[in-house]
């Protein structure tokens, strides 16, 4: 009798549990959603003031003007051209390091190789724009003779620091992804140790190192302190790899800080935030769309 | 023959150029990552000195020290940990224990893979939001540890769910399954079972994610930032900086002295260890999990 019932309190408190679990799911749910639905919120109401198009293909960004301008055509190029300057630098040393990782360095080596692309990838990145002010922009202008050592270039090199460290990590788990019957097949076919390498590993591979190199770039497009610190901060066309830039993340924390609430300004904050959005959430769905078989999933935050 | 040994010479050519220059590229990347690190360490480990790291600056910053950036980070990290370590791991438990394929679950697991990669500036402008929508009007308060807190616990949230979600993916359906069959309820088997077996991973889920918020400024500007504060703050309501924001201040700031760059390498050097000290710690919590499973 006495069993009976302990059995009967276990099974109400295993039924309450339940109740409860799923209670604090859906309230996570809501937070989670609370965020998306909140930027939204708040940018949409810029339309109101400027029209889609010229929100978007608008060069002119001077929302503290007297007629204040925002048109974001220059942030989005400067995102861009900035992204893709870092991933060129970025992506074939990210490439190189997952291979000799996984594929030419010794055990001893990949020993300490692998956690320490890890712990390098937690630097933070306001470290690094630090890094850049301090050293890389002087370095640019002293040696190099540029009038301006804060600019495109310096902000891509920084970015690509934090490009490769997490494109290298996805990349070399697609690579050590790779069935050994395959290297082995190649081997026993008379190549060699490159051949396999070139023809069989990074091939079969490539699904994954494309997910990192998609991981990398949306992770780049986002980031702030680096080119909020490096780029330079003018908001025009960029001429070329060395112009100083705006680039869309760097923008919102320029204006936060004087924007009145509920003032157009204010809202233009949160429409570049859904722009950013969109940016970075078609990065991710490549990245998830072109996994694949081998695709490691990242274990750390992108 | 001759043909088939000249192929051969070249292809092996090739072999020692790429391998040498793969090498190269690999030995690169790593001198140029131990050259910032070392730069900033040299630089800064002069500063590491306890007066530095537990005094207040003085007000014209000729001397002092950062103990309120740092005082400001404790707090984030642990306020915002109190916010997402909870319902991070219950969701995940929900998820990955309770819920049957349901429309939910899908939505959650897309929810949470978009904002896991989401830029933190986001997070940043939700927080700002937050102040005004929901905080200032409500409750009276702005940017502050509470604020901030709840902008990087909110940040946290979808990257605790999914470390979480993957150590209990790797307790084995065998463990769980004798434990039902042997009379224990849902709960009891998590409990008992599932939880202790995948803590290791869960610790060191939390322990990364601690590393995380210890080194972001973009959501904190705005949600709990305040510059010149020199004591402790006085309620969880007040204002707090934290190193990350505070390094970006210094480093940016107009006017430069030699006693700035002190500042500026200390806060780097102060910044960087205490992000590796999380991250160092959960690479070895999950090593040392890694190193049972192959028992």
């Amino acid at each position: 009798m006495s069993k009976l019932k302990i059995k009967g309190e276990s099974l109400l408190l295993d039924a309450l549990m339940k109740r409860i679990f799923f209670i604090a799911a859906l309230f996570c749910t809501a937070i989670l959603l609370s965020v998306i639905f909140v930027l939204f919120r708040e940018g949409i109401p810029l339309l109101k003031s400027v029209t889609l198009k010229d929100f978007l293909f608008g060069i002119e960004w001077n929302p503290s003007g007297a007629e204040p301008r925002f048109g974001i055509l220059a942030l989005i190029a400067a995102s861009i051209f900035t992204t893709l300057l870092a991933c060129l630098i970025a992506v074939p040393l990210a490439i190189a390091v997952a291979v000799y990782n996984s594929e030419i360095a010794r055990p001893s080596v990949k020993a300490i190789l692998t956690p320490g692309i890890e712990i390098v990838s937690s630097v933070p990145p306001v470290i690094l724009g630090f890094f850049g002010i301090t050293l890389v922009a002087p370095f640019l202008q002293d040696v190099l003779h540029m009038r301006n050592g804060l600019n495109m270039f310096s902000a891509a090199i920084l970015l690509a620091f934090i490009a490769i460290p997490s494109i290298a990590s996805i990349s070399e788990k697609a690579i050590a992804g790779v069935p050994s019957s395959l290297k082995e097949a190649s081997y026993a076919l008379g190549a060699n140790r490159w051949q396999t390498i070139f023809h069989i590993t990074v091939p079969t591979a490539s699904p994954g190192i494309c997910t990192a190199v998609f991981l990398g770039i949306s992770r780049v497009a986002g980031e702030t302190m680096v080119v909020l610190m490096v780029a330079g901060g003018a908001a025009a066309l960029p001429e070329s790899i060395f112009s100083s830039v705006r680039p869309l993340a760097s923008a919102i924390v320029a204006e936060a800080a004087v924007s009145a609430v509920g003032t157009p300004r204010y809202y233009a904050l949160f429409a570049i935030g859904i722009v950013l959005i969109i940016f970075t959430a078609l990065f991710n769905m490549l990245a998830d769309r072109l996994g694949g078989r081998y695709a490691a999933k990242p274990d750390r935050g992108a | 023959m001759m043909k088939r040994s000249t192929f051969s010479l070249r292809s092996d050519l090739v072999q020692i150029l790429m391998m040498s220059l793969i090498r190269a590229l690999a030995y690169a990347v790593v001198l140029s990552v131990l050259f910032v690190l070392g730069y900033i360490v040299v630089r800064g480990a002069g500063a590491l000195i306890s007066e530095f790291l537990f005094s207040a600056p003085q007000i014209d910053m000729n001397g002092g020290g950062i103990r309120p950036a740092l005082i400001g980070s404790v707090c984030l990290i642990i306020g915002s940990s109190l916010i997402s370590v909870p319902i991070g791991i219950v969701t995940a438990l929900y998820l990955n224990e309770y819920a049957s394929n349901r429309p939910l679950v899908s939505i959650v697991r897309a929810v949470i893979g978009h904002l896991a990669g989401f830029p933190s500036i986001l997070f940043g402008l939700f927080g700002l939001a937050l102040i005004n929508l929901l905080l200032q009007p409500l409750f009276g308060f702005g940017p502050s540890i509470v604020a901030g807190s709840l902008t990087l616990g909110v940040m946290n949230i979808p990257f605790i769910i999914r470390v979480t979600e993957d150590s209990l993916m790797s307790v084995p359906c065998v463990r769980r399954e004798a434990s039902m069959a042997l009379g224990a309820t849902k709960w009891e088997t998590i409990c008992r079972i599932v939880i202790p077996d995948s803590l290791p991973g869960i610790v060191s889920g939390i322990l990364f994610s601690m590393g995380r918020v210890a080194g972001e400024a973009a959501p904190i500007m705005f949600t709990a930032g305040v510059l010149n504060q020199r004591g402790f703050p006085g309620s969880v309501f007040d204002g707090v900086t934290a190193l990350p924001y505070y390094l970006y201040e210094i480093s940016t700031a107009a006017v430069q002295n030699q006693q700035s760059s002190n500042f500026q390498y200390g806060a780097a050097i102060t910044l960087l260890m205490l992000v590796f000290l999380f991250n160092g710690a959960g690479i070895i919590v999950r090593n040392s999990l890694n190193k049972r499973l192959k028992k």
